[in-house]
């Protein structure tokens, strides 16, 4: 599908939402205007007010400028027009328009349960959610529906949320393309954004529409697509080796992955139990830090949260750059870094540094070793986790079999992709008895030397790390798909995965569009659980380098630039 | 009154007690010549050694890492919670009553209790075992290196007790199974999950026997401390203890020979009766030139053989791995423990070790001491399942020498209900009823053999006192000199020709005095009325 198709596609749900949309749309132009030129006038209000932040639509909510129902209702006819995206393996629209509805009521009686009270989010497809189907993008998941809600999606839940669906990634979370899923790979809508667009024209690219479109990263490509394109407010992604922060990166949006411990992984369906954290996608940082709010704590299902109890935070508008060390590692300075990211990062650095933060450059030895360590934990655990699927208590089955270990084998044959079964392999492979310490226990140690690394830097008295996030900004997925999964995952987890072997928080900012208009993001790692510190400096990071804002609605009417930040202030 | 009506003593009965040498033996192995194999073809005789590892159900309402319940015998499958069944997300939270549990076996045991232990995972795939692991604690058990004492009657006889020492390896938490049962007629295995995530005791003990006796009377007083302490009920019949036995055979000086492993016993008559056949087999096997495999093997009770167990065949590799969901076990002591901790969130070893009860070899101390009986006689009272207590409950309520009391006990209470299969709860005389029994006869105002006779009346469980019975069968020792004298005189009367015959007349003089004691019992009188 092209940028001709997703025009039509918007025309075409303008008209077939018909009297739901009208409604929306008065109460939407009262709030937000209609000062969109080029769209038509009953999507000028909803495409506006699908961007707000989630403190802008809370108080639009909150004044009565708009209700739960008629904000859902406009969700669920996004996705649908942008179901081209794939961002979505499941659309609750039922489950979300009731809840909806109750939170609707909530209102008109003046007893909202929280501040996400009525605001619509996505959930990463490897979530648990009870009574809707959770597949982690594999056969075997298949129909599987949850008796159970994961904590995190119960306490976005319990603060009155409404739960759109459940978005897409790779099988199980493991790529970095969001492109090996049963599903189908998820599309980047900055290859339908006017940026990316008008770049290729003037490339002059004769190339099928089709096939030029780019991938979002991963594995949280859908819930990073789900928040670029407007879709929903806030989506929660998983990151084990940087699956949150890589496809924010791709996607132009805030990707936070927290400290291991602080948020709940009960209901996580697990990558590396001892590395994946639930991740936070939104739009502006101010965001990931009121979601963080809510998730945050300890949860007696997850004996491996942290006791201590957590207090949400509001991120200062102003800060002292000049209290501040600003640490940049001198080894990631790795081979395949892109002039351009590299070029950006520089320049972050000096941004700091005239604010009057300290900037030095500090080692981090062993992050080199992160990739290759990574591969033999995470497989090892990615065996022992996948032993569950035996096709006996839930999932897929194979139907015939002699034996039970036969009907094992046919089960697992069916229900698992190649790169699944290739980890389940490696990983049963280093866990053998003759093979534990060559492989297992020394990958452990490397952890723990990465660990100490950090460690390290950070009482040196560094506050947070400035790095990149991902070697360039995103490809064509007909690029991308040249190599396989694992050499993939090799690259581009290369600046993020250091940060899970550590337990720290790091988040990807959207600093600025490439030569090609698409985004490119910087990470900040941070002290364990000082994410009020690393946030505090994203906030300030991303008020200075004023990322622009997708230009989705651009693509109806060729050559028109309406929206706020035309171009990248930083990157000019 | 005259001795000899008086019940012969329990010493009398089974000669002198003898206390056997070496009551204490230490910790080092012990080579002991394996039973009915002696040198039979000339050569040095086999030695057999026997290691145990044995699984204790934790008593405890939930289970180790879920908060489902634990209960015998549910309908299958009604006490599954999602993390049981291994759903996809679900996480182990550790039960702290079970660590409770396996810290205060450890300390009964003799045992380090380690102050950080950790959780692994052992993989398997097997159709109970949902999450195709089990949680265990193979690196770093909660405690090691203890010992167990326990005592039997060697080869049987009963006046022959033998104390020994096994060494305890470590006590290690794990999670039970499931079960899966077979239905053959449609094919079908069945799952039930009930068991699925129960909290268990691992003890390992090091192959410090040497002999199916052995391994049972150590398994018996294993049984008896956890009981006592509550950690487990115990029951072997309700595979609440189940126990596996490495055996192997090897002449001495030489290397131990290859082991096998016979696994799930559930009884402690079937677990002697296993590790001897396989003593047995393996000396056979190997004197006829043949080899021992390493395997594991199972015991058909009613064939009393051991048989390899098919579907365990192939070495396994289970490819342990860190349980990556469950922080390291920290346990505290009363220096270690931090100040304003919740104490809902901490195991004290201290605390636990300072409420232990008195274990079964302080229990059996105790009673030589305050009854003044025999040690095997302890070790018996306390090996049947509330015979002490009912031992102890007779003691409150009689006058009687406990050395008497104890023969009631161990040789008439006890041979009744062996005869006839019942356990102490279910006996149909009652302490109560026993010591009224004892009391009367104490205070002579009932013979010996008046008393084993309202015994075997109580027996029948009519609900009748002794005192009713002794009155309805008229079985009293009569006091009264003048009713005596008249019935002697009654007695005589009938009996005229014997009374004058040549040879009672030369017997008269020496067995007067007996036929007075002889007329003392009316029932003899009665029911000698010819």
């Amino acid at each position: 599908m092209g940028p001709s198709q997703w025009r039509q596609v918007l025309l075409t749900c303008a008209i077939q939402d018909g009297s739901a949309h009208g409604r929306v749309s008065e109460s939407l132009l009262r709030r937000f205007g209609r000062g969109i030129a080029g769209c038509p006038p009953e999507r000028r209000g909803a495409a506006r007010m699908l961007r707000a932040s989630l403190r802008e639509i809370s108080a639009a909510l909150r004044e009565g400028q708009l209700s739960p129902t008629e904000l859902c209702q406009s969700c669920l006819s996004f996705i649908k027009a942008t179901k081209f995206l794939n961002a979505y393996i499941t659309i609750a629209e039922d489950t979300a328009l009731k809840q909806a509805e109750e939170s609707e009521e909530r209102y008109r009686r003046g007893q909202i349960l929280g501040d996400l009270d009525g605001i619509p989010v996505a959930v990463k497809d490897n979530f648990s959610t009870a009574g809707i189907e959770t597949t982690c993008a594999s056969n075997m998941l298949k129909g599987y529906i949850p008796p159970y809600n994961a904590t995190v999606v119960q306490k976005l839940l319990d603060q009155g949320a409404v739960l759109l669906g459940k978005t897409n990634l790779d099988e199980f979370a493991m790529g970095s393309g969001s492109t090996d899923g049963i599903f189908g790979p998820v599309r980047n809508p900055w290859s339908y954004s006017r940026q990316y667009r008008e770049k290729c024209a003037q490339k002059a690219q004769t190339e099928n529409e089709d096939s030029n479109w780019l991938i979002t990263g991963g594995s949280s490509g859908g819930s990073a697509a789900a928040v670029s394109s407007f879709t929903c407010f806030a989506a929660l992604g998983s990151d084990t080796g940087g699956s949150t922060r890589n496809p924010a990166a791709h996607c132009g949006v805030v990707g936070l992955k927290p400290t291991y411990g602080l948020i709940s992984r009960h209901g996580l369906i697990p990558l590396v139990n001892s590395m994946d954290v639930p991740g936070i996608l939104t739009r502006c940082v101010d965001d990931a830090a009121i979601i963080l709010g809510v998730l945050a704590g300890h949860d007696p299902k997850d004996s491996t949260t942290v006791q201590d109890p957590f207090k949400p935070f509001e991120l200062p508008s102003c800060m002292d750059a000049s209290s501040l060390c600003v640490g940049v590692p001198k080894e990631y300075h790795a081979p395949g870094l892109s002039s351009e990211t590299l070029a950006l990062w520089s320049k972050a650095a000096d941004l700091f540094e005239n604010a009057g933060a300290k900037v030095i450059e500090v080692s981090l030895l062993h992050t080199q070793y992160s990739i290759i360590c990574y591969h033999v934990l995470c497989t090892a655990e990615v065996a022992s986790n996948m032993a569950r699927f035996d096709g006996l208590e839930y999932g897929h089955r194979a139907s015939g079999g002699e034996s039970t270990e036969a009907m094992y084998a046919a089960t697992r044959r069916e229900g698992f992709n190649d790169v699944v079964r290739g980890r389940i392999l490696a990983g049963n492979y280093f866990l053998l008895k003759q093979n534990y310490e060559k492989y297992f226990i020394k990958a452990q140690k490397v952890r723990r030397l990465i660990a100490n690394d950090f460690v390290n830097v950070f009482s040196g008295g560094v506050d947070v790390l400035l790095t990149p996030t991902t070697l360039s900004d995103t490809i064509q997925y007909v690029e991308f798909i040249k190599e396989d999964n694992r050499t993939r995952s090799a690259q581009d987890d290369i600046f993020t995965q250091a940060a899970n072997m550590a337990g720290l928080p790091a988040v990807s900012v959207p600093t600025a569009l490439s030569e090609k208009g698409l985004p490119i993001g910087l990470q900040f790692i941070g002290r364990a659980f000082q994410e009020q510190q690393l946030l505090t400096v994203a906030k300030w990071f991303e008020k200075q380098v004023k990322f622009p804002v997708i230009e989705l609605q651009g693509m109806m009417n060729h050559g028109h630039t309406g929206c706020h930040h035309q171009k990248s202030a930083f990157f000019s | 009154m005259a001795a000899s009506i008086v019940r012969r003593s329990l010493l009398a009965r089974h000669g002198p007690a003898r206390r056997v040498a070496g009551l204490h033996s230490g910790p080092r192995r012990r080579r002991v010549q394996a039973p009915g194999a002696a040198g039979e073809q000339g050569d040095a005789p086999w030695v057999a050694v026997v290691g145990l590892e044995i699984h204790a159900q934790i008593s405890s309402d939930s289970k180790l890492f879920s908060g489902s319940k634990v209960q015998f015998a549910a309908s299958p499958n009604s006490l599954v919670s999602f993390f049981d069944a291994s759903l996809p997300g679900t996480l182990p939270v550790l039960n702290r009553r079970c660590v409770e549990a396996a810290v205060m076996t450890g300390l009964a045991l003799n045992c380090s209790i380690n102050k950080k232990s950790l959780f692994d995972r052992k993989h398997y795939f097997y159709a109970d075992l949902p999450a195709g692991y089990q949680i265990t604690q193979q690196r770093l058990p909660v405690a090691v290196n203890g010992s167990l004492s326990y005592s039997f009657h060697a080869g049987g006889q009963k006046n022959q007790m033998v104390t020994r020492t096994v060494r305890i390896k470590q006590i290690q938490l794990e999670q039970d199974s499931g079960k899966s049962l077979h239905d053959d007629t449609r094919g079908q295995t069945l799952i039930d999950l009930n068991r699925a995530g129960v909290g268990l005791i691992e003890v390992v003990m090091e192959p410090d026997m040497s002999s199916g006796e052995e391994a049972a009377a150590a398994v018996r007083e294993l049984q008896l401390i956890l009981q006592t302490l509550g950690s487990s009920q115990a029951i072997m019949a309700e595979g609440q203890l189940r126990v596996d036995a490495n055996v192997s055979v090897h002449h001495p000086g030489e290397a131990y020979g290859t082991r096998t492993e016979v696994k799930n016993i559930n009884s402690a008559r079937f677990l002697a009766r296993a590790i001897d056949y396989e003593i047995k087999r393996q000396i056979k096997e190997l004197e006829n030139g043949g080899t021992i495999v390493n395997e594991t093997r199972t015991f058909d009770y009613k064939l009393g053989c051991t048989l390899p167990m098919r579907d365990k065949e192939g070495k396994q590799d289970y490819r342990f791995m860190p349980e990556p969901n469950l922080p390291p076990l920290i346990l505290y002591d009363n220096k270690s423990l931090p100040a304003n901790v919740n104490h809902s969130q901490v195991v004290n070893i201290d605390w636990i070790r300072e409420r232990l009860p008195d274990l079964p070899s302080v229990k059996r101390a105790k009673l030589v001491e305050q009854y003044g009986i025999l040690p095997e006689h302890c070790l018996t009272l306390l090996n049947e399942d509330g015979l002490m207590q009912f031992f102890e409950n007779v003691m409150k309520q009689t006058e009687m020498n406990p050395k008497k009391v104890i023969g009631w006990i161990l040789i008439d209470t006890l041979g009744y209900l062996n005869q006839h299969r019942l356990t102490v709860k279910e006996s149909p005389v009652s302490s109560f009823f026993l010591a009224e029994l004892l009391n009367l006869l104490e205070r002579r105002e009932i013979s010996s053999s008046a008393a084993q006779q309202v015994f075997r009346e109580l027996w029948k469980g009519e609900g009748k006192t002794p005192l009713q019975i002794v009155k309805e069968k008229r079985l009293e020792v009569i006091q009264d000199q003048q009713e005596l004298e008249a019935i002697c005189q009654a007695v005589m009367e009938g009996h005229q020709k014997e009374l004058y015959s040549q040879a009672a007349q030369e017997r008269r003089e020496q067995s007067i005095k007996a036929y007075v004691l002889f007329c003392m019992s009316p029932a003899l009188v009665f029911s000698n009325n010819r």
